[in-house]
């Protein structure tokens, strides 16, 4: 009873029952072909999206490799689709997955720096706060239901320390001197991690052989990639360059028999 | 009531082109006890001087910790500072829950300016009645930072806020040289002495009444519990104190003063700027 009276407060009684309300239209029984239930769609899918990403620390320094391929579904769809980028004077960052959850998470980024330019302080931003902030973002956005459908991996020079590091669409994030992502999770880590083990302190040039190879391994056994790739370098002394689209050299002989 | 005519808000002005409430603030920042901040290349220091409301009652805290690498002296309403603290804790919390990292000092002044402005412009607002000294450390080394109502903020070699503070300014000023150069128990001495020569002749510094904090390269924030405090004040009690310069102290100690020209209503008066002849 008391519950009827406060409805009453609200909306005064109806004038007629089993029929449209004044001013509206009637509503058949059982025609209706939208029910609204309240609810809404936030999770998604990928559209175009890039491979793995592999990155390893060497002596002075960070490598980041990753193709240039745009895939649609598994069409090769983009070839000349750059996915590893220079943050700042001491940061790089490769992404895999959906290219326009990228490519926004890239403008937001390039935003950040150039606010932080705009106070011109002399600090500039290191990459383990860059990795920690997209550790946030991106575990925010998958709390919603609705995930930025990338991996990246962050490398960069702190102070005298090296950092590299990773995050997924989860928010799983951690840091590592050898990480790859994606398929080459599977195909590279294992030849980087013994190449690392073996040679703690790579020279810039052995480190940019093994990811040639690497890369190779990848464009041979996964069936997204492509034979050219970026290579994001980040050294003490020569600061950030992010090179390519380098070629790789394959041999199919075998697979046309 | 008021001083005069132009006193109401924050946001009139005076026809001399002044804000007298955000003036009659800056005296709140003298009413409270004196606090010297200094520094030297590795370590700031801050160094208070704490005043018991009565015989009965503890002495009022006077420095409050921000974060590991910072913290603050206060002079004027304690109320507000707790108001200015706890804002400057929170930016730096969140700054290292998105960036796991220590909130820049530069960075943390130039948002708390901001808000500091905020109410100087507008009229359901008044200043905040508190100056701070902020010691901090961070990648670009020591910084003592000062703060006033007026929302304006300093970058110090070393600074005095607070009762007859000039007198401490003053002794700093004299040794302005060795600061930099000395080591972090002579920079605390320094202070102490600093600190001493704001106090009357019948006032002395003791472990209850005086604070001591020190940041730095390798140090966390720390305030000084009163055994170290006993060590630094027994090693300056052999020094003699400087002679009290009397006109700084004079000047300094003045209660607000109304602006000279504007004593009771007045029409503005125009002079150069309208002057179309």
């Amino acid at each position: 009873m008391a519950l009827l009276n406060k409805a009453d407060w609200h909306t005064p009684a109806p004038f007629w029952q089993n029929g449209p309300a004044p001013g509206a239209f009637y509503h058949f029984p059982g025609g209706s072909t939208h029910v609204d239930t309240g609810g809404f769609q936030r999770s998604q899918a990928p559209i175009t999206t890039g491979t793995s990403v592999v990155g390893i620390q060497f002596k002075d320094g960070v490598l980041i490799a990753a193709d240039i391929l745009g895939s649609y579904g598994s069409l090769a769809r983009f070839r000349n689709l750059e996915r590893v980028m220079k943050v700042n004077d001491n940061i790089i960052l490769g992404a895999g997955g959906d290219y326009a959850d990228y490519q926004c998470l890239k403008s937001n980024i390039e935003r950040k720096i150039l606010e932080e330019e705009c106070l011109d302080d002399g600090l500039s931003l290191k990459p383990k706060a860059l990795h920690c902030w997209l550790t946030r973002v991106m575990y925010n956005r998958r709390s919603h239901f609705d995930p930025f459908w990338n991996n990246f991996i962050i490398g960069g020079l702190e102070g005298d320390k090296v950092f590299l590091g990773t995050v997924d669409k989860l928010g799983t994030a951690y840091s590592d001197p050898v990480i790859a992502t994606g398929y080459g999770a599977y195909m590279a880590t294992p030849i980087l991690r013994k190449a690392y083990e073996e040679n703690k302190d790579m020279t810039k040039d052995q480190a940019i052989e093994l990811l040639y190879k690497v890369m190779q391994v990848l464009f041979y056994r996964d069936a997204r990639s492509f034979p050219k790739y970026q290579l994001g370098i980040i050294t003490r002394e020569g600061g950030v360059e992010i090179q390519g689209p380098l070629t790789l050299d394959s041999y199919w002989g075998p697979a046309i028999i | 009531m008021f001083r005069n005519q132009y006193d109401s808000d924050v946001t009139v002005w005076s026809p001399q082109g002044r804000l007298h409430q955000v003036e009659y603030a800056m005296e709140a920042v003298k009413l409270g006890s004196a606090t010297v901040g200094l520094k030297n290349k590795t370590h700031a220091v801050l160094i208070a001087l704490k005043r018991a409301s009565s015989e009965l009652s503890a002495h009022q805290k006077k420095i409050f910790p921000i974060d590991k690498h910072m913290g603050i002296s206060i002079s004027g309403l304690t109320a507000d500072a707790r108001m200015l603290s706890r804002y400057m804790r929170t930016e730096c919390l969140n700054y290292k829950y998105s960036h796991d990292d220590l909130l820049p000092v530069s960075r943390l002044l130039a948002s708390l300016g901001n808000k500091l402005q905020t109410c100087t412009q507008r009229y359901d607002r008044r200043p905040y009645g508190v100056g701070l000294l902020i010691a901090g450390y961070d990648d670009q080394g020591p910084h003592i930072y000062q703060t006033c109502p007026s929302s304006n903020y300093f970058d110090c070699k070393a600074m005095a806020i607070g009762a007859r503070s000039q007198s401490a300014r003053t002794y700093l000023e004299k040794h302005l040289n060795d600061l930099l150069t000395c080591n972090l128990d002579e920079l605390i001495k320094h202070g102490l002495r600093a600190l001493r020569d704001t106090l009357p002749n019948e006032v002395d510094l003791s472990v209850k009444n005086v604070s001591i904090a020190v940041v730095g390269k390798g140090t966390n924030f720390k305030i000084f519990d009163e055994d170290a405090i006993s060590v630094y004040l027994s090693q300056i009690e052999d020094d003699k104190r400087s002679k009290l310069a009397e006109p700084d102290v004079e000047q300094d100690s003045k209660p607000p003063q109304p602006p000279p020209s504007d004593e009771g209503p007045q029409e503005p008066q125009v002079t150069v700027a309208m002057d179309t002849d």
